[in-house]
This record gives C-alpha cells, structure tokens and sequence, in this order.
C-alpha cells in the first residue's frame, strides 16, 4: 500500500467511499445547533422532556447546564436503570500490537514516538486469551495501532478467531476497515467495531493527525457505517475530551450516534469518553482542560439523549469516579487492564498507549460493583 | 413565510384533510369552505348509470383530489383501484386504504406495505393508512410513501387519540409528514395531536355527525391551526427537581 | 356483456365511446375497466365492444 498523506477530507484509492449523508447532516448538524448560547430555561426544557431533541442535548452539554449537573444525574440514574436494570457489563482490552503508521500528536502510540513496539505473536495472544478468560471476563476488546502490513487484516482476522474461541462477545478497536474486510472479520467472530473520531471539527482534525492513514477524516468517520454494512451487530462512537472542544466534539459524538442508530435501528449503540490523559513525550498538545465535572456532564447527557445506548467508563479514570457513575450513567466497565501490549500472561512487548488510574481487577471490580447494589454482567451476548 | 405542508411535490398551507363519507352533495361545499380545507378523499364506486350527480361538480376548481382504496382487501385490489381512479383524471395522489376486517376495521399493514411499494413504482403519490407500528412505517418510508397515515382510534369511534404515543414514536423516528386519521372525534383532540407535530389531519365522521357541519368544518379549521401554531412555539416544560440536597450523586467528583 | 355485474345484451358491435355516450356517461367522471384490465381513456374510441366482455365502469363517490 502506497503510504500516500490524504488530504484531511480525501479517501486514499484503497479506503471504500459509501454513499451516505450522514456525515454532512452531523456536520450541519454540528454548525447549526453549536452557534447558539443555551439558557437555563433551555436546559430545564431538556430536562423535563420524555424524548429530547438534539437541541435538548445541546443545551445539556452547554456550560448553562452545569448548574444542573445534580438533576441530570437523578435523571440519568433513572434513565440507566430503566432500560438497564441494575446490570454492568465487564470487559477488558487486549492491545496486541502497538505499531503505527500515523502520526497523531496526542497518542502514545503515534508513528514519531520512540517507544518499544511489539506485536504479539498467535501463540502469545492465545496465553493471553487463556489468561484473560481465567479471569471470568466473557467480553474482549482487542486493539492494534494502524499498520496494514505488521498487524495487517489476515493477522487480525487469526486473532479474532481466536478470540472467539475463548470469549461469546468479541469486539475489535482496530484501523478503519472497509465493508468487505469487516464482513471477513464478523465471520471470523467479531461482532463490535469501536473507532472514535477523537475530534469532530474538521480543522482541529487535520492539526492533530499530520500524516499516515488516520489523516482522512471521511474514512475514519464513516467506519461504523461500514462496520454495521459488514454485519457487525454494534458500534461504538467517542472522542478524545480535551483534544477539541469538549461540548462541539460530544454533541457530534452524539448527533453521528442518533443518526446511525436512526438508520440501523437494529445496531447496539455505545458511546465512549476517553478523557485526554498523560503519556510519553506529550508536548506540542495544548490539549483542554476537561475536568471530571465536564466528563460527568457529558456521560450524563450522552444517557439522557439516547437512554438506550451503552455508555462506557475506562481507566483512564480514578476508581472512585468510575465507582459512581457506574449505574447512574455508565453500563461497561473495564477490570484487570493493561494498556500496553500483551501483558496480562506475561511482561509487556510493547509500551503504554497511556497511563491508567485504575489497575484493579476483575474481582475487585465485581466486588465494587455488587457493594454498590448493582449486578456484574460477563457475558450479555452470545453469537449462536 | 407559510409553513407549507408538502407531500409529494405538492405544497398545501391547509393541514385539514376531508374525508367525503357521510355526507350529502350539498352540504360538501360549504363544509370544505368553511374548513380551508385543500385536499379531499374520494372512494371509487360503480358508476351504474350515466346522468346522476358527480360528486367532482361539487367540488371547488383547485382542490386535490386524494382517491382512496376503500373496498381493497388486499394489495392486488388496492392497486387495481388506485389505476382506475387515476384514469379519471384527478391527478397521482392515493390514500392506500387496505382493511380486511369488517368489525373494527382496522387495517391490513402488511398488505398496505405491497401496495405501496407497487404503487410508488407506478409514479403515484402514495399516503397508505395504516396501524401505528413503527416497523411498519420505516417499510413505508423505504417502499416509496410520501407520507404515513396512522390511525388514532377505530374509524368512526370518535375516540381520538387512542394511539397517542405510539404516533409520537412515528413522529419522532419517520422522515415523513404523519397524518392522522381515524378516530378523531373533536377539534381538542386534531389540536392535541398537531401540538405534538403530527403533521395533518383527516377527519370525517366527527364534521358528518355534527348538528352543524359547516360550523364544526370551521372549528376543526381554527384547532388545526392552533395546534400547529402551539407546536411551532415550542411549548415550556415544568422541571419538578427529584434532587435531594442531602446526599448528591455528584459528591464524588474531584477538580 | 356483464356491465358492473349485470347482464345486458349487446345488439351490435360498437366502440367503448358509444357505448359510454349513448349511456349518457360523462367521459371525464369515470373510468373503465374492460376484463380485468383499465382501459385508458385515449383508446375508448378504438376498443370495440362484443358480448363476451366484461365491464367495469367507476366514479368517485363520498366515503373512504
């Protein structure tokens, strides 16, 4: 594959273009609802609404919502628990290869960072399969940097089956595919695609990716899409808090998210929220502040706008914050994370993509989550 | 600036549809003027001898006629029907009326579905009337429907909105006008489902019935139109606050 | 010929548009439909009548 550096809204000869609107009705979207200056009367409107319009959640993301933060958690809790019980649903990522051909200033992993990469071999990721699964965990996430030769698809798709081997709920947090290559990889066994667009403003976008694959906009927003096109039964949706602006970049979070779930009423929807962490050599970032007042607004919101999608809280977060809004927003938890390659049968091959606030494990979140009145989930999939 | 009503390629600033049954040649006239009203349905029946009334020469010069399928049990007749009322002349329009059932007169979705698809294929303006299900409306929308026509209430109950919230789902999840019909029984109910964005509304029995039929005509008129003003306002919600100041879940939070 | 189901006799051939007028239908009211299929108005003066055929002629009318 030629590494050729789009153009921030160009498709490389080998990235499949769809046809759909998605992206401009989220772009539109986005212009539209974001130039406005929300009101507490808007934001009780939101409230005390049953369904809330996007302007609803606009106006719940916005800073005249903070005063409301107290409401909107009593509300989400309600939300969560209607259509989610008491149940929290456990999982865990397995990194498996940590090369790169982007550079994305923000990540740990980007293609200019000198860190020790590696990438586990079959026989490595099977002991790590077997340890993870000793665990109890029904539901794996696996993850590779964007390198199409290293880690490449035929690499992912002997990973995938392996992992089917071990776990009912596969799901993969890989470079953007094309419809054909998730076809093949639902078939190996993977069932969930998750590819945050980190940041949903176009400029912003382009400043933050400087070359390498990731760099075309179109073709990483559109993965889901693709993903639900290739069979996949859910997709995940996130950006990066603090890379852009936090309230445009999680209301098109939210927005891209309605509008899939409107056209695929049949998907499993979730929604992550990544906070910008530290990592090594993180200069040149000017990153926001986003502080965890912020983040909850977010999760609460994103609960309130679409109350039946999956909302999950990694480790990015310190255990007593993913403690609380367990159940009153967020339906996934990961336990017994290791963020850098490998490393949970044997010593890390490669390093950190970041550095994680929460390394308890499997039993100690189970018991976390049992204190606190609601009932640890492994396995709320099954592919028959 | 009107806010037009388009369905097809047709804009109407009337969102108060008539249905034609149950009333007599003479009354029609005063009842479509006294309602603003832009667009009629009409059955087709046997036309057994030349020389009788048409009803088409009551009808004032612009309205748009909305030929339905009454009679149609199924796909097949819902289309055969809806050819021969186009051959009349009357334009592309056709409320695509499926029921199977002669007790509650519910209709037959699935058939409605056939039918549709069909018909859009043929260049018709189909408006199928169907139950509110919101399976079946996406059908609908991707069969070639102009617009969706759910019911409120059986026809000619006057029971009004039974069906309320389901037609807010189809409101909220369908990208096209939705039209209430059926069941509605008085102007307070057309206004309660034009404030909740429905997008038109076709009456017939409740106008029919009524001691005055013009006066009523005009009463749905004014309720039509304050509904859908009261939904362009955007109506105020009242928070009631279930927070407790004791113990706040959001205690916990740090920064 | 069965015309909206009755019998009538047809005495000599004749086109669908003498049919109709000397029935005093107005052409523009209705529409025809001859053996189970719709006849478009611009054919009515060519189509030719003949005693095995069977007739549908319809109009609007109130109701729904």
């Amino acid at each position: 594959m030629a590494k050729k550096r789009p153009e921030p809204m160009e498709h490389l000869d080998w990235m499949e273009a769809i046809d759909t609107d998605i992206m401009d009705r989220v772009l539109r979207g986005a212009e539209a609802y974001l130039c406005r200056q929300y009101t507490g009367r808007e934001v009780e409107n939101a409230l005390a609404a049953d369904h809330l319009s996007p302007g609803d959640f606009c106006a719940l993301l916005s800073p005249a919502a903070m005063p409301y933060l107290e409401d909107m958690a009593v509300k989400a809790r309600l939300e969560t628990r209607k259509k989610f019980g008491n149940c929290v649903q456990l999982f865990t990522p397995l990194y498996i290869s940590n090369y790169c051909d982007n550079h994305c200033i923000y990540c740990g992993f980007n293609c200019r960072n000198k860190i020790r990469r590696g990438i586990l071999s079959l026989v490595e990721v099977e002991a790590e399969l077997e340890a993870i699964a000793a665990t109890g965990l029904k539901d794996i996430l696996l993850l590779t940097g964007e390198n199409r030769s290293i880690s490449g698809i035929d690499y992912l798709g002997e990973a995938v089956k392996l992992a089917a081997s071990y776990f009912p709920a596969v799901g993969i947090e890989v470079y953007p595919l094309n419809v054909a290559e998730y076809l093949f990889l639902n078939k190996c066994g993977a069932d969930f695609v998750s590819v945050y667009q980190e940041t949903y403003n176009p400029l912003r976008y382009a400043q933050v990716h400087r070359s390498g694959p990731k760099r075309s906009y179109p073709y990483r927003f559109h993965a889901q899409e693709r993903a639900l096109r290739g069979n996949m039964h859910g997709v995940a949706f996130g950006v990066l808090l603090g890379l852009g602006d936090c309230h445009h970049d999680a209301f098109a979070a939210g927005l891209h998210a309605y509008f899939i779930q409107q056209k695929y009423p049949h998907a499993e929807i979730s929604l992550s929220v990544p906070r910008l962490r530290p990592y090594i050599n993180d200069r040149d970032l000017f990153p926001q502040n986003v502080g965890e007042k912020q983040l909850l607004q977010v999760m609460l919101a994103y609960r309130l706008f679409m109350p039946h999608a999956g909302i999950t809280i990694s480790t990015r977060e310190r255990a007593a914050f993913r403690d609380h809004v367990v159940g009153m927003a967020a339906t996934r938890i990961s336990a017994s994370v290791k963020v850098g390659v490998g490393g949970h049968k044997q010593e890390e091959k490669g390093d950190q993509q970041f550095c994680i606030a929460d390394p308890r494990s499997v039993k100690e979140v189970h018991q976390m989550i049992v204190e606190r009145g609601l009932q640890p989930v492994y396995a709320d999939h099954v592919r028959v | 600036m009107h806010d037009l009503l388009t369905i097809g390629k047709h804009d109407f600033r009337s969102r108060f549809i008539l249905g034609s049954g149950k009333f007599s040649l003479e009354m029609i006239k005063a009842v479509i003027e006294h309602g603003g009203v832009e667009m009629i349905t009409l059955a087709l029946r046997r036309a057994n001898i030349g020389g009788e009334a048409n009803i088409l020469d009551y009808l004032p010069e612009n309205i748009v006629v909305l030929p339905n399928t009454s009679g149609a049990r199924d796909a097949g007749e819902a289309v055969r029907i809806a050819r021969l009322a186009r051959e009349i002349g009357c334009g592309d329009f056709i409320k695509v009326e499926v029921i199977r059932d002669s007790k509650y007169l519910l209709p037959d979705n699935y058939e409605t579905i056939k039918a549709t698809e069909m018909l859009a294929k043929e260049g018709f303006i189909v408006m199928p009337y169907m139950y509110p299900d919101l399976n079946v409306a996406r059908a609908l929308a991707e069969a070639g429907a102009a617009a969706v026509m759910p019911l409120g209430a059986p026809i000619g109950s006057n029971k009004g909105l039974c069906t309320r919230d389901f037609i807010k789902i189809l409101v909220d999840e369908i990208n096209l006008p939705i039209i209430v019909d059926a069941g509605i029984g008085r102007p307070s109910q057309a206004c309660e489902a034009m404030e909740m964005g429905v997008a038109a509304i076709m009456c017939n029995t409740a106008i029919a019935t009524a001691n005055d039929t013009a006066l009523m005509a005009k009463a749905f008129k004014l309720a039509i139109e304050a509904g859908r003003a009261a939904y362009l306002a955007g109506p105020g919600r009242v928070l009631h606050s279930l927070a407790e100041a004791s113990s706040p879940l959001t205690g916990f939070l740090e920064e | 010929m069965k015309i909206n189901g009755k019998v009538v006799a047809l005495e000599k051939k004749i086109t669908l548009q003498d049919y109709l007028n000397a029935q005093e239908f107005d052409l523009r009211l209705i529409a025809v439909e001859l053996n189970g299929k719709l006849v478009p108005k611009s054919a009515y003066a060519t189509v030719i009548l003949s005693d095995e055929d069977v007739l549908e002629i319809v109009r609007f009318v109130g109701g729904g």
